[in-house]
């Protein structure tokens, strides 16, 4: 189970730094970062090689934040790689909430991490189209 | 040219007047006594009686009334007269989601609206005016209130009620207004807005009467320059009946409270002491001619100064300075009473940290208001959603428990300074 560490941000200059800055005095490395934003405030979205102690960290710094499962695939990095997971989607009728990609490409693939209303249906209506699911291990997550 | 709606009244002599309120605060306090248990109990508390009131000299053995009282005593508590007597209620804001509701028999409005219509003649109306009020109408005192007044000394009353600015100006050119009632800042606002649409020269106002919330001498100059009038103040407060407790004559160097119906005294908030004339502190006023809702020394909480240098316009009732702050933390938004501890109990209610901020402006002559929450765990979530979703309702409720928008910032938690004493809660921004 991968894990993605959403945390609440005001909309004003810095305050990304505040985060980045905390993960780095720990040796957090990042996997992915998303951000959705109002004119007000944001949500930071991000997936670490250290879901717990990157929590444990931000939590201690006073950031609100939630952990949340969410599920990644594993795309060919080419042309139209993306294309039957959206494909499979639209198929199905599913809502995707949120995607954003990973940093990690390894052996001509890349990874993007989906978030819909039902985790489960959606990993069987990809797989079902023939695309895999990443685990921790290959994105070098603990 | 001085102009009077009763003038044996307004410019009778202070011994008159002396004579007016003695007879008439021995009257009030005994209809008081008789018919409204709440006050009676607070006279019984401190020992005094009808028959120790022979004299204004006497005030001061009186109990104070204050918003609190009124809270307590919601809705009948402090009626003076059966329902049966009373014709109208008109409505106030209140803390915690209980209003003051003021209630009127037919001859408390009849007098409310002589002193309504004293304050239209003073800025130079008669019976050829024609008058647009664009106070708000319905339980907020200002629209009644000058409609009323604007009937009596028989000028073609425009109802407009606030807003609307299009159908305001198209009536202020079609129909030829001549006084416009209306909030300072509205007042301001319909300025610009004439400029903008270039109607200057079809615009036939020759005064205003502006109050409902506070404003500087410098808003006076451009809202006089604006507009091409002489801009008047008006004060007046639910409590004690609305417009026209107070009002400006052609001086413009202060508001002549109408002392045959309102006694005022000057106190020092701290202590509750009546300070000597000219002394700047909290008004208080005495009701000396109300049926319905009768108040005795009932505090304002707004700090001015009384003065009794004679006046040219030839007026002889006491001059109040505009109010020059609060001896309490009630905030006048757009006309409109507010109090932290309302914006407080809506954020408790709806699960938001009690740690708040208060951000009061004046952004082109029109009054913001803003409230700075922090974000809370149990308010978050990692759905932008569900975020907004939350924070227009508790833009909605603001909205019913205050009655005006205000705008909510979400901010990161522990934001918002914490000081040792004190917590800083409001900012307000406005140059008033």
């Amino acid at each position: 189970m991968i894990h993605q560490i959403s945390i609440f941000l005001e909309n004003r200059a810095g305050q990304l730094a505040q985060v980045t800055r905390v993960l780095a005095d720990h040796s957090v490395d990042m996997r992915a970062i998303s951000i959705a934003e109002t004119s007000d405030y944001g949500v930071l979205r991000v997936i670490v090689d250290d879901a717990d102690k990157a929590t444990n960290v931000l939590l201690e710094n006073g950031f609100i934040l939630s952990k949340t499962p969410v599920t990644v695939v594993e795309v060919p990095d080419q042309a139209g790689g993306l294309s039957p997971v959206l494909e499979a989607l639209a198929e199905g009728n599913m809502d995707i909430e949120y995607m954003y990609s990973l940093f990690t490409h390894r052996d001509g693939k890349a990874y993007m991490v989906f978030r819909t209303a039902d985790e489960e249906k959606f990993k069987a209506l990809v797989t079902a189209h023939g695309v895999a699911l990443a685990g921790n291990e290959e994105l070098g997550i603990k | 040219m001085p102009n009077y709606y009763q003038p044996e009244i307004e410019t009778a002599s202070r011994e008159q007047i002396l004579a007016w309120q003695n007879e008439r605060l021995v009257k009030q306090v005994k209809h008081v006594w008789d018919n409204v248990p709440y006050y009676r109990a607070k006279m019984e508390e401190k020992g005094v009686t009808p028959e120790d009131i022979k004299s204004i000299a006497d005030l001061h053995k009186l109990p104070f009334l204050t918003k609190a009282d009124l809270r307590d005593a919601y809705p009948y508590g402090l009626l003076g007269m059966p329902l049966s007597e009373c014709v109208r209620i008109q409505s106030t804001s209140g803390t915690t989601g209980r209003r003051v509701v003021a209630f009127y028999t037919q001859h408390d409005v009849d007098l409310w609206e002589d002193c309504c219509a004293r304050a239209i003649v003073a800025a130079g109306g008669t019976k050829e005016d024609v008058v647009q009020v664009a106070y708000g109408y319905g339980l907020f005192t200002g629209g009644p209130g000058l409609n009323g007044g604007s009937h009596k000394v028989g000028c073609l009353t425009l109802p407009m009620s606030s807003g609307n600015t299009e159908r305001q100006l198209q009536f202020m050119t079609d129909l030829e207004t001549t006084i416009l009632c209306c909030t300072p800042s509205y007042a301001a606002y319909l300025g610009e807005s004439i400029a903008e649409a270039g109607l200057r020269d079809k615009i036939k106002l020759k005064a205003g009467i502006f109050g409902a919330e506070a404003w500087s001498e410098e808003m006076r100059r451009d809202i006089q320059n604006s507009l091409g009038i002489k801009a008047y103040d008006i004060y007046g407060l639910t409590e004690t009946s609305g417009p026209g407790v107070a009002y400006e004559c052609s001086e413009q160097t202060g508001m002549h409270i109408n002392e045959d119906h309102f006694l005022a005294e000057i106190i020092d908030p701290e202590t509750g002491e009546v300070l000597p004339e000219g002394s700047k502190g909290e008004l208080v006023f005495t009701s000396l001619t109300k049926e319905a809702f009768p108040l005795l020394r009932y505090r304002t909480r707004d700090i001015c100064v009384l003065t009794r240098k004679p006046c040219s316009c030839g007026r002889t009732h006491v001059k109040m300075s505009k109010p020059m702050g609060r001896s309490d933390d009630m905030l006048i938004i757009k006309g409109v009473n507010v109090f932290p501890s309302q914006i407080e109990t809506v954020l408790l209610e709806q699960g938001y940290p009690a740690n708040y901020q208060i951000i009061v402006d004046r952004v082109n002559h029109s009054d913001t208001l803003e409230v700075m929450v922090e974000m809370s765990p149990e308010k978050f979530s990692d759905s932008l959603a569900d975020i907004h979703d939350e924070e227009k309702k508790l833009v909605a409720a603001l909205k019913t428990m205050l009655g005006i928008y205000a705008k909510v910032r979400i901010v990161s938690p522990k934001s918002i300074t914490r000081s040792e004493g004190k917590a800083v809660r409001i900012i307000d921004k406005r140059k008033i």
